[in-house]
């Protein structure tokens, strides 16, 4: 498996470089620049910020020059925030978006997890439709209302917690439940659903039959098996994760790396879009593989060697 | 030779000095407008930095609560008879946070970095009424060459290109403040990192983390620190309005830079005194193209102009967070007697459609005989609003409105390259108090931001002559004649200007109103 995993590894490096390099070209496509603002820019002075960023020379060279650097771990110096080099803000902001992201996964996958399960074995019954109902609420009603939602009632209405900010644990609460609670809605109902048809499978049927304790075979014969979609779905949603969320951050002012996807390319930060891409191409790369090595831990058929 | 007294400006800091009262531990927790671009003053251009500059730096004269212009790092000054020497004499206990002295040579150092071509500033040319600014800041002289030399130690002259008698305004600017020479010999582009920066104003740099916080704390340096109340201040920065809105109710800042106007009647409301809707410095305008065939009839344009109800957008659309625009020029601007008044908007608006009506149908435009007219805007909900609300407005005339809408960008590109449109959306905030830094938007030879493509020797004579004249009354008149021209001929709409909008909490003393937005923290102080 491990040789399994290095080959995949490696073979994901064509499809970064790939990915890049369709970023790179579209990024330069749009019209206009990162220096491009209501207030125009006096002749002299636009010539002068394209010379000291390079923008005078040819496509090709500038193309060349970015994965020279690239490849020496260099990111180049974002176009906006002058005094910083991309690296720099993506290393002062992924911690952020990584540990809201995990939390609310973990809670995602728990909560997610055993919603789902009560439900399915309740099948029909009103706990179950509570969970329905619930995880409907919670794929139809968009961040954008929920996090405001949540910080008015909490923050400003009942003061128990803050409206925004980074630092202490509590100013993670509210934004990891906005990031949480879609996923485990998704997450519920996923699992409901392998969960009714595991629990009809022969392998269920068998370790009932044996008399087997029903918690055990609920959690070791049946779940095992239910969770797979779970697995390969929370994949990419785990790299969409730990990348941070736009919405979830300037709802609540964290210093994540989410506003840069749309903030970098509003602005024509063509490397911080570029810096963003790398991340987020290499995180989906990887969590794919991790799925996959799953599979194999989960799922006794899957072999890789 | 005018000699500048500094004597009523020290006894006004004096005076707010003991207002502000004792110093407070709490950390001032201030809402700013989104996080700074960069802390270095001279490669600065937003209005977010210019809060935080404000407070690190001192420049040779600085904006007191009101936003009137006092002196600053310099005590006093003195301005030649012809007005292109300026003598500022620098305060003897004016040291930086380091404790070396402030020196004049530091601010020759300061203006040479930059219009250094390698600097890359992005409002070098605020400064080109220095004596060879443009020319250094284009490559074709070095630096050395720049009016700017220290007679010694406290004694700065500045020489100009022409008389600039807005050039202390000018100053007023972030793009002014001095850098700390040996740090930035040393440090490189790295002098604007906390510990390293060496800074002469009020407060020095503790932390920078982006998107999170900036935090200051005072300096203790600082010639007027005896009389600074705030020990700490909290820079953090919400590009989402109404987070530092609900932040604000929740008691977690102190104040809001900016509000979304969607929220503005309920804040006004609820907090009264604690939401402050005051005119700025800036107007919100649709450029027309001269050289559009339609366009270019001067008769067309009043009437497009006539039927534009500008209570409507202020009051509807925006929510009285922007007021009716009859001037290009806006409204409490510094060395000006008030904008020229324009015939039609003293008429009532049903008089104006008549009027706009007819005069396009002597055109051969009438609601069945429509013109299209394309309104090109940079995607936002509020110009798409007003755009429709003026299409509608339009179409009782026969105009008949199509829109082309693009994110900001590609929207001033276009504009920049001079690509064709017919109307288009832009706004323009000024960077001094001073009428010229509006209507020198339209002089012909100014590419940059003369959408319009109007040419108009008269209003160029005007507005050169204007700039020769060394008596501020005279200017002004002059100014005002030019002003005239531009109602008349219109390359711009006016149709509102803009206000800031901030919250401010009950707590936070010497929050003072100006048209500028500009709110040192040096002369305020908090209640807990």
């Amino acid at each position: 498996m491990f040789s399994y995993a290095i080959r995949r590894l490696l073979g994901a490096v064509p499809t970064i470089f790939l990915i890049v390099t369709a970023a790179f070209f579209m990024m330069r496509v749009a019209p206009g620049g990162p220096f491009d603002q209501e207030r125009t820019l006096e002749a002299t002075v636009m010539e002068n910020l394209n010379r000291t960023f390079g923008l005078d020379k040819p496509l090709w060279e500038q193309y060349a020059m970015y994965l020279g650097n690239l490849l020496r771990g260099d990111m180049g110096p974002s176009f906006i925030y002058r005094d910083m080099r991309v690296h720099e803000i993506l290393a002062e902001g992924l911690p952020v978006s990584m540990q809201l992201g995990a939390t609310a996964l973990v809670l995602a996958l728990v909560v997610g997890s055993a919603l789902g399960t009560v439900a399915a074995l309740r099948q029909n019954s009103r706990t179950d439709f509570a969970v329905i109902a619930v995880a409907t609420f919670g794929i139809t009603v968009p961040n954008f209302v929920v996090a405001p939602v949540l910080s008015l009632v909490f923050a400003v209405m009942l003061g128990w917690l803050p409206a925004q900010g980074w630092g202490d644990w509590n100013q993670m609460l509210l934004p990891v439940i906005a990031l949480a609670l879609p996923q485990v809605a998704i997450v519920a109902r996923l699992i409901r659903g392998s969960m009714i048809e595991a629990l009809r499978s022969d392998h269920v049927r068998t370790a009932r039959a044996y008399g087997l304790p029903a918690r055990m075979v609920v959690v070791k014969h049946a779940l095992r098996a239910a969770i797979l979609p779970a697995v390969s779905y929370m994949g990419p949603a785990a790299a969409a994760l730990l990348t941070g969320s736009i919405v979830v951050e300037q709802v609540f002012n964290l210093p994540g790396i989410g506003r840069y996807f749309v903030n970098g390319a509003l602005n024509r930060d063509y490397t911080l879009v570029m810096g963003t891409v790398v991340i987020v191409a290499t995180f989906v790369v990887v969590f794919n593989l991790i799925v996959d090595l799953l599979y194999a831990v989960l799922d006794p058929r899957v072999r890789y060697d | 030779m005018f000699i500048q007294s500094t004597k009523r400006a020290l006894m006004a800091a004096t005076i707010l000095a003991g207002l502000a009262g004792a110093a407070s531990a709490a950390p001032y927790m201030r809402g700013n407008d989104g996080n700074p671009e960069t802390l270095d003053q001279h490669k600065t251009s937003t209005v977010a930095e210019a809060h935080i500059l404000r407070d690190l730096y001192e420049g040779l004269v600085v904006y007191d609560t009101k936003a009137n212009v006092v002196p600053g790092a310099a005590e006093s000054w003195e301005i030649s008879e012809d007005g292109t020497v300026y003598t500022f004499v620098l305060r003897a206990d004016a040291k930086w946070s380091n404790g070396d002295d402030l020196t004049a040579e530091d601010f020759v150092y300061s203006l040479r970095r930059i219009m250094t071509p390698a600097t890359g500033a992005k409002y070098a040319n605020i400064l080109y009424p220095i004596k060879n600014g443009e020319a250094v800041n284009k490559d074709e002289m070095p630096p050395e060459d720049l009016g700017v030399r220290a007679l010694d130690d406290k004694t700065l002259e500045i020489t100009l290109e022409a008389s600039t008698p807005f050039f202390l305004e000018l100053l007023t600017h972030q793009t002014g403040l001095p850098v700390h020479p040996a740090t930035v010999e040393a440090a490189g582009a790295d002098f604007v990192q906390p510990g390293t920066m060496v800074s002469n104003g009020a407060y020095m740099l503790v932390s920078n983390t982006l998107n999170d916080k900036i935090e200051l704390t005072r300096n203790p340096n600082f010639h007027d620190a005896a009389n600074v109340a705030i020990d700490t201040v909290h820079y953090l920065p919400f590009e989402e309005r109404a987070t530092c809105v609900r932040a604000w109710e929740a008691g977690e800042v102190h104040s809001c830079s900016d509000l979304p106007a969607e929220d503005i009647a309920r804040l006004k409301e609820a907090h009264g005194e604690g939401t402050r809707i005051v005119p700025y410095l800036g107007t919100y305008y649709y450029a027309l193209n001269h050289e559009d065939e339609f366009l270019s009839d001067p008769d067309v344009r009043r009437a497009l102009s006539m039927a534009i109800d500008r209570e409507f957008l202020a009051d509807e659309i925006w929510q009285g967070t922007m007021l009716p625009a009859v001037s290009f020029v806006p409204p409490g601007i510094g060395n000006y007697a008030g904008s020229p008044e324009v015939d039609y908007f003293s008429m009532s608006m049903l008089d104006r459609e008549d009027m706009a009506a007819e005069i396009l149908a002597g055109k051969g435009v009438t609601p069945q005989t429509p013109h299209t007219l394309e309104i090109m805007y940079n995607i936002s909900e509020n110009h798409k609003a007003v755009a429709t609300a003026i299409a509608d407005m339009w179409a009782n005339l026969g105009v008949k409105v199509e829109f082309n809408v693009r994110d900001a960008s590609a929207h001033y590109a276009h504009l920049r390259d001079r690509g064709d449109f017919d109307v288009a959306r832009a706004g323009w905030i000024g960077d001094y108090s001073d009428p010229q830094n509006f209507l020198f938007m339209v002089e012909s030879d100014n590419t940059g931001f003369n959408y319009a493509r109007y040419e108009n020797p008269d209003y160029d004579a005007l507005m050169d002559q204007a700039a020769r004249e060394t008596d501020l009354d005279k200017r002004a008149g002059l100014l005002q004649q030019a002003e005239a021209m531009f109602m008349r001929d219109l390359p711009f709409l006016p149709l509102v200007y803009y206000t800031s909008k901030s919250l401010v909490s009950p707590n936070l003393s010497g929050w003072e109103d100006n048209i500028q937005n500009v709110h040192a923290t040096r002369y305020m102080s908090l209640s807990e």
